[in-house]
C-alpha cells in the first residue's frame, strides 16, 4: 500500500483524546479502544500517561511510536527533575515532547496531547500533532474521533469552567466521539490535575449519557422480556 | 520507497499556514497572515501567529509546515543571540536575516531534507527599507510588494495595480486588508481571523 500521505488526506487515528483546562487545573480524558485493522486488540487500555507528578501525557496515533515516545520523556524528565531540585514545568515537559517528534518526523506517527499544572503558570494543555508542531491552547482534540468534535467544542466550550464542568465536558466529548468513530471504544478514563494533586476516574460505558439511536443498556435481553413494559425495539 | 532513505526523504507537510503578503510603504512595512493551521483540509488551530519580530529591525511572516516555521524561530533565536554577545553595538537587520535564511533553506534543499516554508522577511534598519522572500527550493528576491502560496496569484495583481511608493499608514492597512478579504474569499485554507504587522 502507498505509504504517501495526500497534500488533503490528513492520517485518521484510532482514538479519541481531549485535554480541557479549567478555573484552577486541567481535565484530561481519552476512550479506551486500541485497534490492529478491525480487530480490537485491547478494549479497556489507558492512553493517559503519566509523565511526571504533574503533567500527564493523551496518546493517539501508533501505540508503539506513543509509547516510547512518553517513555523517553519520562526518562529525561526524571534527570532533569533531579537536576532542577524541583518538579518539572509542562512547557518543559511539552517542549520535550515536542523536540522529539519533531527530530523524528520521518519515523514517527503519534499526535499527543501534554497536560499538567506547575506552580508558575497554572494548568496548561499543549497540542503536539503529527509532524512537531507544539501549540499552547485553552483546550485540545485528537485522534481519529477528534473529527466528530470539532463542532461540539465550537459551540460548548467556555472560558472559566470549574472542575466539575470541566470534567463533564470532557466526558460528554470523548462519549459522543466513541458513539460516531469505529476506531474509539470502550470506556471513558479522564484524569484531573490541579495544585491539590492529580485524580483518575473511569466511566463504563453504562455511565455515559445516551445519545441518538442508542438504546437504554440491559444486561440480557431476558430481563425485558421478564418485565411488563413494552420492549426497546417497538416503536 | 526503502526504508533506509527515509531520513534522505523529501518530508510532506502535516499542519500548514496559508499565505502572507506583504508591502513596503511610505515609513517601512506591512505585513499581513491570517491565523489559521491547517492539518489537510481541516482548518484546525486558529491563532497561530505566522509573523514574529526577529531582533530589533524585522519581521519574519512564515507559510508552510508550522513545526518547521517553529524550527527556524530558535534557528534565529540561537543567531540573535550570538549576535547580541558581541556587543559591539551593531545588530542584524533584515537584509542579514534574509541572507542567513536563504543559505539554510538552500542548503536544507541540497540535502533533500528542506523545511517545508515560504518565508517573507521585511524590516527598516537606519531608515533603509528591506522586503523579501525565500521559499523552501532557495529561492530568494526582494521587492516592493511579496507573497507566498495563493497569495501570489490573488494578491500580486492588485498589489500591482494599487501600489505606489508614497502609501500612508492607512492606505497601506487598507490595501493588505483588500488582499485578506479576497483571499478569505477565494483560498480554501484561509480563515478570517489576521495579524497584521
Amino acid at each position: 500500500m502507498d505509504n504517501c500521505l495526500d497534500f488533503n488526506a490528513p492520517h485518521s487515528m484510532g482514538t479519541t483524546i481531549v485535554g480541557v483546562t479549567y478555573n484552577g487545573g486541567v481535565v484530561l480524558g481519552a476512550d479506551s479502544r486500541t485497534s490492529t485493522g478491525v480487530y480490537v486488540a485491547n478494549r479497556a487500555s489507558d492512553k493517559i500517561t503519566q509523565l511526571t507528578d504533574n503533567v500527564y501525557v493523551c496518546r493517539s496515533g501508533s501505540a508503539a511510536d506513543s509509547q516510547i515516545v512518553s517513555d523517553y520523556v519520562r526518562y529525561f524528565l526524571h534527570q532533569h527533575t533531579i537536576q532542577l531540585g524541583q518538579p518539572a514545568t509542562v512547557k518543559v515537559t511539552a517542549n520535550l515532547v515536542r523536540l522529539l517528534s519533531y527530530n523524528n518526523k520521518n519515523f514517527l506517527e503519534t499526535g499527543l496531547i501534554v497536560g499538567g499544572w506547575d506552580k508558575y503558570e497554572g494548568g496548561q494543555i499543549y497540542g503536539v500533532p503529527l509532524g512537531g508542531t507544539i501549540v499552547q491552547q485553552p483546550f485540545a482534540i485528537g485522534g481519529s474521533g477528534s473529527s466528530y468534535l470539532y463542532g461540539f467544542f465550537d459551540q460548548a466550550w467556555k472560558e472559566g469552567m470549574t472542575k466539575d464542568e470541566a470534567e463533564e465536558l470532557v466526558r460528554k466529548a470523548v462519549s459522543l466521539a466513541i458513539a460516531r468513530d469505529g476506531a474509539s471504544g470502550g470506556v471513558v478514563r479522564t484524569v484531573i490535575i490541579n495544585s491539590e494533586g492529580v485524580t483518575r476516574n473511569f466511566y463504563p460505558g453504562d455511565q455515559l449519557p445516551l445519545w441518538h439511536e442508542e438504546l437504554e443498556p440491559h444486561f440480557s435481553l431476558l430481563d425485558i422480556l421478564s418485565s411488563p413494559t413494552p420492549s426497546p425495539m417497538d416503536i | 520507497m526503502g526504508s533506509g532513505a527515509d531520513s534522505e526523504r523529501t518530508l510532506y507537510p502535516y499542519v500548514t499556514g496559508s499565505s502572507v503578503v506583504a508591502i513596503k510603504y511610505k515609513d517601512g512595512i506591512l505585513m499581513a497572515a491570517d491565523m489559521g493551521g491547517s492539518y489537510g483540509s481541516t482548518l484546525r488551530y486558529k491563532s497561530i501567529e505566522r509573523l514574529k519580530p526577529i531582533g530589533k529591525h524585522t519581521l519574519l511572516g512564515a507559510s508552510g509546515e508550522i513545526s518547521d516555521f517553529q524550527e527556524i524561530l530558535r534557528f534565529l533565536d540561537e543567531l540573535i543571540l550570538n549576535d547580541n554577545m558581541w556587543d559591539d553595538g551593531n545588530s542584524l537587520g533584515p537584509k542579514e536575516v534574509h541572507n542567513y535564511l536563504t543559505r539554510v533553506m538552500y542548503n536544507r534543499r541540497n540535502k533533500f531534507n528542506p523545511l517545508w516554508n515560504s518565508l517573507v522577511i521585511g524590516g527598516v534598519k537606519n531608515g533603509q527599507k528591506y522586503l523579501g522572500m525565500v521559499n523552501m527550493i532557495g529561492i530568494n528576491f526582494n521587492d516592493n510588494h511579496v507573497a507566498t502560496g495563493l497569495g501570489n496569484h490573488l494578491a500580486r495583481p492588485i498589489l500591482r495595480d494599487e501600489w505606489n511608493e508614497n502609501l500612508t499608514f492607512e492606505e497601506g492597512v487598507k490595501l493588505l486588508e483588500k488582499c485578506m478579504r479576497v483571499l478569505l474569499y477565494r483560498d480554501r485554507s484561509a480563515v478570517n481571523k489576521i495579524q497584521l504587522k
